[in-house]
């Protein structure tokens, strides 16, 4: 089987974004004190990018599985919730 | 939804959470079930198969109506090592009489099932609503609150999953630690019905569960899996994320690596992936269990860490079938007292024990302490294959007995004798 990009994977999900608020929100001041950024090859749905200096991370391809949150060494970085109600990750088979 | 007061509100519309849900509502109750997914199932997912007992117990003969898709009839273990791999492939075909042992499933049509039995006994299904927190009045859990809507109960069942907000809203729970979860990816991948059974060597409808241990997770704790569906089927890895926190794979690129690789890739070749999927699983087991009740409130299935990973056997959907049904019997008991106190839902743990549920975690407690060898993801698959490739390998070089076989490949996998005695001991004592 051909290889699938992380973008390709994601484009097979069905999401109902929420484009109003945020499940997650990172404080990238204390990311950018990390020193590892565990999140960045943790997250399964590659959603942390380390890109110039910032943490760029989009939750919106966000699989809502929790390991940024189980990895994540710095306290208060990522805050983090499920998507309000009805919004988010639809697995379709699951 | 105004201001109610309901007997039970179950958060959570998974195994644990609907089986409650199903028992309150049969006997009368007024329960409320409330799932954040826009369906139930559609915030859930698993590796791919459950083991029939205690599903049966509450809904005997569940697969004449449930969305199963294929009762397993074969096994396989599978150490992956480069060019070579070895499996042990076990088929039972008492398996797939009734009762049947094992089906594989997918999460989003069976746990829709499974909460409109509870809609059919009588609770109230309400999708698509977050539980942002719990009301709590003189220390006790009296109902929750999602966005603008307080809603009341007599007692709350947290059977929220692995990341329980609500048990640790109610300081029923910590934060887990790394060490304490995995991360599990997974492909569902389509192909035909007809070539599925070929391809796994099973008759008919019967289907086929296959682990690996080795290569796929490159030394990590963890191992890889495969389930057959009727006409999909679900591939996959289970990392522990205090290995991907060290790590610097991207647990993404290594799922899509195991499908590459020579022993897995003709199982699939062909298909197409039809869904991607993560989910945490709570590995510890009982030695991440929360406080399971509160003033007010129970924790159940994953909330409460009932998962067991034995390397060849992993469950988790028994134990919340099981635990939702304690959780339910409980609260009928605490009904008939009037007490919903900590102390009136102490049953709740008296059951847990006396049931498989406590009986099963307790007996491999020890279970992922042994998984935290790094050997057995490394060396012994290694070994095996090893040894295995000599034993049928025929080239002109002079014999060597089995022991001498035996001997060189641990000396060449850096393994010593002490160890490999330790560990097989130890293994067969724990596991």
């Amino acid at each position: 089987m051909k290889r699938l990009s992380i973008e390709q994977l994601l484009g097979i999900d069905k999401f109902a974004v929420d484009d109003e608020q945020a499940h997650i929100v990172l404080n990238k001041e204390i990311c950018a004190f990390c020193a590892d950024k565990p999140c960045t090859f943790a997250c399964p749905a590659g959603l942390y990018v380390w890109k110039d200096g910032e943490m760029s991370f989009d939750y919106a391809g966000c699989l809502e599985c929790g390991t940024c949150r189980a990895v994540c060494p710095k306290e208060g970085a990522i805050s983090w919730r499920y998507p309000r109600g009805g919004f988010g990750i639809n697995f379709r088979y699951g | 939804m105004g201001e109610e007061k309901f007997a039970a509100i179950v958060v959570g519309a998974g195994p644990a959470g609907s089986t409650a849900a199903y028992l309150l509502a049969k006997e009368g109750l007024d329960v409320l079930l409330i799932e954040k997914g826009a369906a139930p199932g559609s915030k859930n997912m698993f590796g791919g198969r459950m083991y029939s007992h205690a599903l049966h117990k509450i809904i005997p003969g569940f697969w004449e109506e449930a969305p199963v898709e294929r009762p397993v009839a074969r096994e396989i273990i599978t150490f992956l090592s480069g060019d070579r791999s070895v499996s042990m492939n076990c088929q039972d075909l008492n398996w797939v009489k009734p009762p049947y042992h094992s089906f594989t499933l997918l999460r989003a049509e069976f746990d829709a099932w499974l909460a409109s039995k509870a809609e059919e006994a009588g609770a109230m299904l309400a999708c698509g609503i977050l539980v942002d927190d719990l009301l709590v009045e003189n220390g006790k859990v009296v109902g929750i609150r999602a966005g603008e809507d307080e809603m009341f109960a007599d007692v709350v069942i947290a059977a929220d999953g692995v990341n329980s907000i609500i048990a640790q809203k109610a300081g029923l729970a910590r934060m887990f630690s790394p060490h304490q979860v995995a991360t599990g990816v997974k492909q569902v991948i389509k192909l035909s019905a007809e070539e599925i059974s070929r391809r796994f060597q099973v008759e008919g409808e019967n289907g086929a569960a296959q682990l690996f241990v080795g290569d796929c997770t490159r030394g990590m704790r963890g191992g890889g899996f495969l389930y057959t569906n009727k006409s999909t089927v679900s591939l996959g890895l289970v990392i522990t994320a205090s290995e991907l926190q060290k790590a610097r794979y991207k647990i993404s690129e290594l799922v899509e690596d195991f499908k590459q690789n020579p022993h897995v890739s003709p199982l699939i070749e062909g298909g197409e992936v039809v869904e991607y999927s993560a989910h945490l699983v709570p590995e510890a087991g009982l030695n991440m269990m929360p406080q399971l009740c509160g003033d007010g409130i129970l924790v159940a299935g994953d909330a409460a860490g009932f998962v067991l990973n034995l390397g060849y056997i992993v469950r988790g959907m028994d134990f919340a079938v099981a635990s939702g049904e304690a959780a339910a019997k409980t609260v009928l008991q605490a009904r008939k007292n009037s007490n919903f106190s900590r102390q009136g839902l102490g049953l709740y743990e008296q059951l847990l024990k006396q049931s498989f549920v406590f009986r099963d975690l307790e007996a491999y407690r020890k279970a992922p302490g042994f998984m935290e060898n790094r050997r057995m993801f490394t060396a012994y698959p290694q070994l095996a294959t090893g040894l295995l490739s000599e034993v049928f390998t025929v080239d002109g070089t002079p014999p060597v007995h089995l022991l001498g076989k035996i001997l060189s490949q641990v000396r060449e996998n850096g393994v010593s004798l002490a160890q490999l005695a330790g560990d097989s001991w130890k293994g067969a004592r724990i596991l």
